[in-house]
């Protein structure tokens, strides 16, 4: 990339209309530059695409399958079909699939995107296989609860190549029975975890929560409606860190930094994650 | 070249308290010191699509975890800490691999007694596995349900997973091997199969065998490329890719850190062929993969075999080791001045790993998980390095291909399925056992060929679970890629199961979905539920006396639709084919 001042476009089509992106962007990069909006779930935008949930296919022409837009490279004289008949079909299906096996109760935008696609989670056999995990709480700074689980792989990357390095946590098990979890699901304490909560930050379900927040939907008194966010600066070491504190009826409730921050690019560590009791 | 062993590639690794035992120390240093002549010993791996790290010796992760498995009965928290430690792996993806593999165990089972297995897919089922495993049972025999095992043609099969001792399979010890086709002068593949004594070098030659290679090398790289191509030879591993177009690309690459694959991982219920080829002509898969070594510019060879098949592991890992010996493989291959060596990796039971991309995957010591293509292959293969993977029955075709020339192979079969093919028949069919026949023979013929259906033909399975039933009106159907094609059939890995009608389809279909649903990686959400949901539709049909409902039956079509067109990879693409076409022959689905 250096010394590199013009970037090669290149164009392709997305439900017709020409869009012209940067070489190496992604198709869901077109989809977005076409305004196209594209559901998404194991996609984030700081980790390398892992492209499992499948929600994101779209229909190529030339492609026998449909492909995953969030990782496949936008090449010149493309075509892009994102609401074709089949493209409905597969999006709808991995919503139901979902649906019926994972408590997307507090994933929102889920939610709205089974509407949109007319998922129906009901049509499937009384008393199907589900995550059936009890919540973890080992600590008092994050919990994990894996009913909520959709294995999206986004706090496995985090944890591992695409922020902390700490590979503290893996996928364990296969098919069904897979599973998120340290070696021999020791406990987090026990486990590499440094607490730097970054898997938290990009957990799209709220399988990871602060505890916190745990606590309080316990009591029924999470009201998301009557909180603040102050952003500020971590005061612990000179990088620079943008927190932005949660508060509700005066307490901080829980800490995030932006993704699109220059310094974090949404990570912290545990200072700056957790680290604000003193306030 | 002695291995250049650094510190741990990611420094900061935290381990739990758990030490490993002696036993299991030395069950890790077993594997760890050796890194033959093939290994590789640094490398650099692209990681899903763009970050690289460095992984110093995680390619013997499973290896090492087959150790600690074998002498110690089951995976530790400290056999685990030891091995990642040993490795610079984290604990954590070492248990997730660990935790991937069936012949692998992460809980302490409290005795160390050999496992047997016991398998429960259909040709076995058929042959009375039940009462099998009763008398097992009975003895106090370590009992462990498992997928096929690749031994149809000797049904019921079994697998001794020994602790401590080495893993058999009886029926090696009880049966002198005996191919049902034995002295017919039409056999290609299995010209020399049960004919050479596969554990001699100097027997192989005798039977031709290295005479290919010695043509190959005369002809160069691109004369033999060509001669493929012209061929037509393509994958016999079920998808049928033209091996010439394959070699090629790989060939087109530049640098020499190249690989060939043989994939000997074949557990599609009902294949057995490449076990036979291991076991009966090993030293065909040897020169053939030099060939193709050669050809691509390669100087990495890889097998990759199933975990179940020790006596195949053992005859291809002497034949390599006289290979060596004598010049064939190493630093320069029969004088021709190119660098070609082959390490054997085992597979440690899951289907899902003869998927290429997940070999690759497996054999860098990560979990199975397929890739998503593009990138192919060919171009970012194992370690991201250009990769021609190929199954033995291909590869052995090659053989012939080059001493004889391409019209010679294409003057048998059809014009787009030329050459032979290999049939494995089983369930309720006269004579069981490996097959070859021309490509256009009709279904019926072959069946004849093998002794005729037993009792009366209800359908016959194609291709394995990820294949489809016909019914008694395909027996005319010519056994060729675009005839099984145009009847929405398959070929896939040549499974032909039989199946009479006094055979329970529902039971049978059932356990196809099961089989799915237990394989499925678990990675990408159309095959991981789809194949759950799947399951759970056809136990409740086969729990109902009623027929299928419109809604269920909508369900189906929904569900395999998602699972072909969104799915990863081609596991998720054909695990509703076998249930769809029960259903539309009316094998399953009907009221009782």
């Amino acid at each position: 990339m250096s010394g590199a001042i013009t970037e090669t476009a290149v164009t392709i089509r997305v439900d017709g209309q020409e869009v012209a992106v940067p070489e190496g962007a992604t198709i869901l990069d077109a989809c977005d530059a076409a305004g196209v909006e594209t559901p998404t779930i194991c996609y984030g935008p700081t980790l390398t695409p892992v492209n499992v949930c499948r929600l994101c296919v779209v229909e190529l022409d030339g492609s026998r399958a449909l492909v995953p837009s969030c990782s496949r490279p936008a090449e010149e004289g493309m075509v892009v079909h994102t609401d074709s008949e089949r493209v409905r079909h597969s999006r709808k299906m991995v919503l139901e699939f979902l649906t019926t096996g994972v408590d997307v109760s507090q994933a929102d935008e889920l939610g709205q995107w089974a509407e949109h696609y007319g998922a129906d989670p009901s049509r499937y056999v009384p008393g199907g296989e589900t995550m059936d995990e009890p919540v973890r709480v080992q600590d008092n700074l994050y919990i994990r609860d894996y009913d909520k689980c959709v294995l999206c792989y986004r706090c496995v990357e985090a944890c591992g190549d695409d922020a902390q390095h700490t590979y503290a946590i893996s996928v364990a098990g296969r098919g069904f029975g897979a599973r998120i979890s340290a070696e021999f699901d020791v406990t987090l304490p026990e486990s590499a975890c440094v607490y730097c909560g970054n898997c938290v930050a990009v957990c799209p379900t709220n399988a990871l929560q602060f505890k916190t927040e745990f606590d309080l939907r316990q009591a029924d008194d999470w009201r998301p409606e009557d909180q603040t966010v102050t952003q500020t600066v971590c005061s612990y070491c000179g990088v620079g860190c943008n927190l932005e504190l949660h508060v509700q009826d005066n307490q901080i409730v829980k800490c995030t930094s932006p993704d699109d921050h220059d310094v974090t690019s949404g990570n912290l560590c545990i200072k700056g994650r957790f680290g604000w009791n003193y306030v | 070249m002695p291995p250049r062993l650094r510190g741990h590639p990611l420094a900061d690794l935290h381990f739990g308290d758990d030490q490993p035992t002696e036993a299991e120390q030395a069950a890790i240093d077993a594997i760890v010191p050796q890194a033959n002549a093939a290994s590789i010993v640094e490398t650099e791996r692209i990681v899903r699509g763009g970050r690289s790290r460095r992984h110093g010796l995680r390619h013997l992760l499973l290896p090492v975890l087959h150790s600690l498995q074998h002498e110690i009965g089951w995976i530790s928290p400290g056999g685990l800490n030891g091995a990642a430690e040993r490795l610079g792996v984290p604990p954590a993806e070492a248990y997730g691999v660990a935790t991937f593999y069936e012949l692998l165990r992460t809980a302490d089972p409290g005795h160390r007694d050999d496992v047997v297995h016991v398998c429960v897919d259909p040709a076995c089922a058929l042959a009375g596995n039940n009462e099998l495993r009763t008398t097992l049972d009975a003895d106090g025999a370590r009992v462990h349900d498992s997928p096929c095992l690749g031994q149809c043609e000797r049904a019921p099969a079994l697998f001794v997973q020994g602790v401590g001792r080495p893993d058999r399979v009886p029926a090696d010890d009880n049966e002198e091997f005996q191919l049902p086709q034995a002295g017919d002068p039409g056999l290609r593949v299995l010209r020399r199969v049960g004919v050479v004594d596969p554990t001699s070098l100097e027997s192989y030659r005798e039977h031709g065998g290295y005479e290919a290679l010695a043509t190959a090398i005369e002809m160069g790289p691109d004369a033999v490329i060509a001669v493929i191509s012209d061929s037509g030879l393509s994958g016999r591993g079920g998808a049928a890719f033209p091996t010439g177009i394959k070699w090629r690309a790989v060939a087109d690459e530049p640098g020499a850190d190249k690989h060939v694959v043989a994939n000997c991982d074949e557990s599609e219920p009902g294949t057995f062929k490449d076990r036979i080829l291991c076991e009966q002509d090993p030293f065909a898969v040897i020169e053939s993969m030099t060939i193709a070594g050669l050809a691509t510019g390669a100087s990495h060879g890889w097998i990759y075999i199933r975990g179940e098949y020790p006596r195949a592991t053992a005859r291809l890992e002497s034949a390599i080791a006289q290979a060596r010996a004598s010049g064939l493989l190493g630093d320069d291959v029969a004088g021709s001045g190119q660098r070609f060596d082959i390490e054997l990796r085992r597979g440690a039971g899951a289907y899902i790993c003869g998927e290429e991309t997940a070999l690759f995957n497996s054999i860098e010591g990560f979990r199975g998980e397929p890739r998503n293509k593009p990138p192919f292959p060919t171009t970012h293969g194992l370690f991201s390095q250009p990769t021609a993977v190929n199954n033995p029955e291909t590869l052995i075709n090659a053989l012939d291909i080059v001493i004889d020339g391409p019209d010679t192979y294409r003057s048998l079969g059809t014009e787009r399925s030329p050459g032979t093919r290999l049939f494995c028949l089983s369930g309720r069919i006269g004579v069981p056992g490996l097959y070859e026949v021309p490509f256009g023979t009709p279904l019926g013929d072959l069946l004849d060929l093998a002794g005729g259906p037993v009792g009366s033909l209800a359908a016959v399975l194609l291709g394995g679970a990820a294949g489809v039933f016909v019914g008694p009106d395909s027996l005319d159907m010519p056994l060729t890629l675009e005839d099984t094609r145009e009847a929405s059939a398959t070929l896939g890995s040549g499974v032909v199961t039989v199946f009479d009608d006094t055979v329970d389809m529902e039971a049978v279909v059932v356990r196809i979905a099961e089989f799915f649903r237990d394989e499925s990686c678990g990675q990408c959400v159309p095959c991981r539920v789809g194949t759950q949901r799947q399951h759970e539709v056809l136990v409740e049909l086969q729990g109902s006396d009623k027929p299928l409902t419109k809604q269920r039956s909508e369900l189906i079509d929904d569900m395999a639709l998602a699972m072909v067109d969104a799915s990863i990879c081609g596991l998720g693409h054909t695990a509703a084919s076998a249930v769809r076409s029960a259903l539309s022959l009316g094998l399953i689905g009907n009221s009782q």
